[in-house]
């Protein structure tokens, strides 16, 4: 009776050629690896941003108050933006670079809204590690490029908030926004 | 493991017999940092980091556990929590100051350490993976620190967080949404004060059991010693207690003494005057910098300015800092010479010193502004740095001709003297 119970000889398997005790071996070691594998995924994805952080609220400015020349911090996403009006030999400077020779190549134009190409709004974001550049306060280091300068590691921005030198990689971010009025723009 | 003439565990306590049976810790404990552990007789000091870390990382738990009863890691508050130990929580200062400057203190221990083995050549075989153990324990002690770092939500904690996540998104595809992960936010906020708790809490006790791995791989073969020759007989050593546990205990009292002396007169010595500033996203301080010991790292992080060939200068720079420590994990096979002990390796020992002048440089510089002359200044030590390891250590290892090795320990300690050798203890 022993015998019995406990043979395993495939010549006792069903004719497909498959040992018993082998597929239960692979059915359960499967089941118990994909089992184990997706639990992974919340263990991983709680820690992504949660639906408040990811909730973005958008942010209204009114920029009657920045002159030309003047720049302001607003906050978006709880991260700064920077809001500059820019005085016309800035435009000139910055349309007067070789975009090719950029690296980052991007136009002044790209980087605006058509018709108000004075108004260059950006993510006050340094590109490198993520710093708050210089050069929207009054006095502030502006970088040899005239536009913002980044403290942390020198980058230097220029007019159009372009990266120019340092080890930033890229142009500081234009946001998404909108014209509400002449006299308020819509962040996000 | 061990040498057959290691003292044997004889329990005389009846208790301890019973105990012995049963759980035998007392044996593994007398074996291990007792009498049953011979250890070289010729050890010096600088042999005595080991366990001066070790002390060091008890003292940050106990320390750390009782800050945790009375932090709170809520971005909101965290701040006044840190000020509430400081003035309101009996002894609350002395806890946070010796927290603060011991992890300072430990890694000063650990550097010294480290470099005890550069120039021993402890990384050698057999010894390999207690030193890979040892640059994972580093490795472990680095984000430990950073992490803790960022728990008074200071204005220096908040922008090393920034920065130091920043870091990873230099990674090409999935650098930016693995910061976000990391970060839980799109900058740092209270889900990134939360975790980095909750990790702060958990790696010492990671690095205590990468701790007894690096103890018990150091044990199979036992430590090396100053001459790198290895131990041949039983006048070559001394069991560890109570020989080493005295002088341990000497050097650990007069680290005590550092620590207390900093702690009690110059406690904010280290420390950045902007970090007592609350968290303000809005602003970064005009001058970031990290705590001083991860600055030679840093400084290889800014010294890759430009593009190279087609890695971006910022991919660049994180490569180079994060390789500058991997690059130890190679160690044992880049340096490929039989001698161990640099005192037997004339030309070696010179390298030593220029890159511990190299590291130097490094870590000047990467406490300085990111302005030139140290950008350059920066570049040069850099490279000098990894041609240190990737090409210098091969090719010395190759054409060097060492000096001869005296025939054992005992002979190194007391002369070729046939009478000096000891005889076995009466
Ligand atoms: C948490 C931090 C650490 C602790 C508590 C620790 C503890 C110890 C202790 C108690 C010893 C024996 C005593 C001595 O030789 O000094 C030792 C030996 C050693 N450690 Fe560490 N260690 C730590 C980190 C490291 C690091 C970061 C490295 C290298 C990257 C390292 C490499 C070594 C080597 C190579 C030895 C053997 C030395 C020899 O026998 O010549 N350790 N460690
Ligand atoms: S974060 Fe701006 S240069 Fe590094």
């Amino acid at each position: 009776m022993a015998e019995e119970a406990v043979t395993d000889a495939p010549e006792l398997a069903a004719g497909d050629g498959v040992r018993r005790r082998d597929f239960i071996n692979i059915a359960a070691v499967s089941v118990a690896g994909v089992g184990g594998l997706s639990t992974l995924v919340p263990l991983i994805s709680q820690m992504s941003p949660s639906a408040d952080v990811l909730a973005q609220s958008s942010t209204e400015v009114d920029i009657s108050a920045i002159e030309t020349g003047q720049a302001i911090k607003a906050v978006f996403r709880s991260q700064p933006v920077f809001i500059r009006n820019l005085t016309p030999a800035e435009i000139t400077e910055a349309n007067e670079v070789a975009v090719a020779s950029l690296r980052d190549p991007q136009t002044l134009a790209e980087r605006t809204l058509k018709s108000k190409e004075n108004w260059l709004i950006t993510m006050a974001v340094c590109t490198h590690l993520g710093c708050v550049p210089l050069g929207a306060g009054e006095g502030e280091s502006r970088g040899e490029f005239g536009g913002y300068f980044c403290p942390c590691h020198g980058s230097h921005y220029d007019t159009a908030a372009r990266i120019r030198k340092g080890p930033a990689p890229l142009n500081l971010e234009v946001p998404d926004y909108e014209f509400v009025s002449d006299t308020v723009v819509k962040i996000g | 493991m061990s040498f057959p003439w290691a003292n044997e565990y004889k329990p005389s306590h009846p208790f301890m017999q019973w105990m012995d049976d049963r759980l035998p810790l007392p044996r593994l404990v007398y074996n291990s940092v007792g009498a049953g552990y011979p250890v070289p007789r010729n050890l010096n000091y600088w042999w005595n980091f080991g366990f001066m870390a070790l002390v060091c990382l008890i003292i940050q738990i106990v320390t750390g556990i009782i800050l945790a009863m009375h932090f709170a890691a809520n971005d909101t508050v965290a701040f006044d929590s840190v000020e509430h130990i400081m003035r309101d929580v009996n002894w609350g200062w002395l806890m946070r100051y010796v927290h603060a400057n011991g992890a300072a203190a430990f890694f000063v221990v650990v550097y010294v350490h480290i470099f005890r083995g550069f120039y021993y050549g402890s990384y050698k075989a057999p010894r390999e993976m207690v030193w890979l153990l040892g640059v994972v324990l580093f490795l472990l002690m680095m984000a430990t620190a950073f992490m803790g770092y960022v728990l008074p939500w200071g204005q220096m904690s908040f922008w090393a967080a920034k920065v130091i996540t920043g870091l990873f998104s230099a990674i090409p595809m999935v650098g930016e949404p693995l910061q976000q992960w990391l970060l839980g936010g799109f900058a740092p906020g209270n889900a990134t004060l939360n975790r980095f708790f909750s990790l702060h809490y958990l790696l010492p006790f990671v690095i205590v059991g990468v701790v007894v791995l690096h103890i018990w791989a150091l044990h199979i073969p036992g430590s090396s010693n100053p001459t790198g020759v290895p131990v041949k007989s039983e006048s070559d050593t001394v069991p560890f207690f109570p020989y080493f546990i005295a002088k341990d205990g000497w050097t650990v009292g007069a680290f005590l003494f550092f620590l207390a002396a900093v702690t009690f007169y110059a406690p904010n010595m280290l420390g950045h005057p902007d970090n007592y500033i609350p968290a303000n996203p809005m602003s970064t301080p005009a001058h970031i910098v990290p705590d001083w010991y991860f600055w030679p790292f840093y400084a290889i992080l800014r010294a890759f300015t430009t593009d190279f060939f087609f890695i971006p200068a910022k991919l660049m720079g994180v490569l180079a800092m994060f390789g500058s420590i991997l690059i130890w994990f190679l160690l044992p096979w880049l340096d490929k010479s039989p001698v161990r002990s640099a005192s037997y390796r004339p030309l070696y020992r010179k390298f030593f010193y220029v890159l511990l002048v190299a590291m130097a440089v490094l870590f000047y510089c990467g406490g300085a502004p990111a302005e030139e002359p140290y950008v350059v200044i920066s570049q040069i030590a850099a490279a000098y740095y990894f041609a240190h390891f990737l090409i210098i250590l091969p090719i010395v290892s190759a054409i060097e001709r060492p000096d001869p090795l005296p025939y054992s320990i005992t002979e190194a300690v007391l002369g070729e003297d046939e009478s000096a050798a000891l005889s076995p203890a009466e």
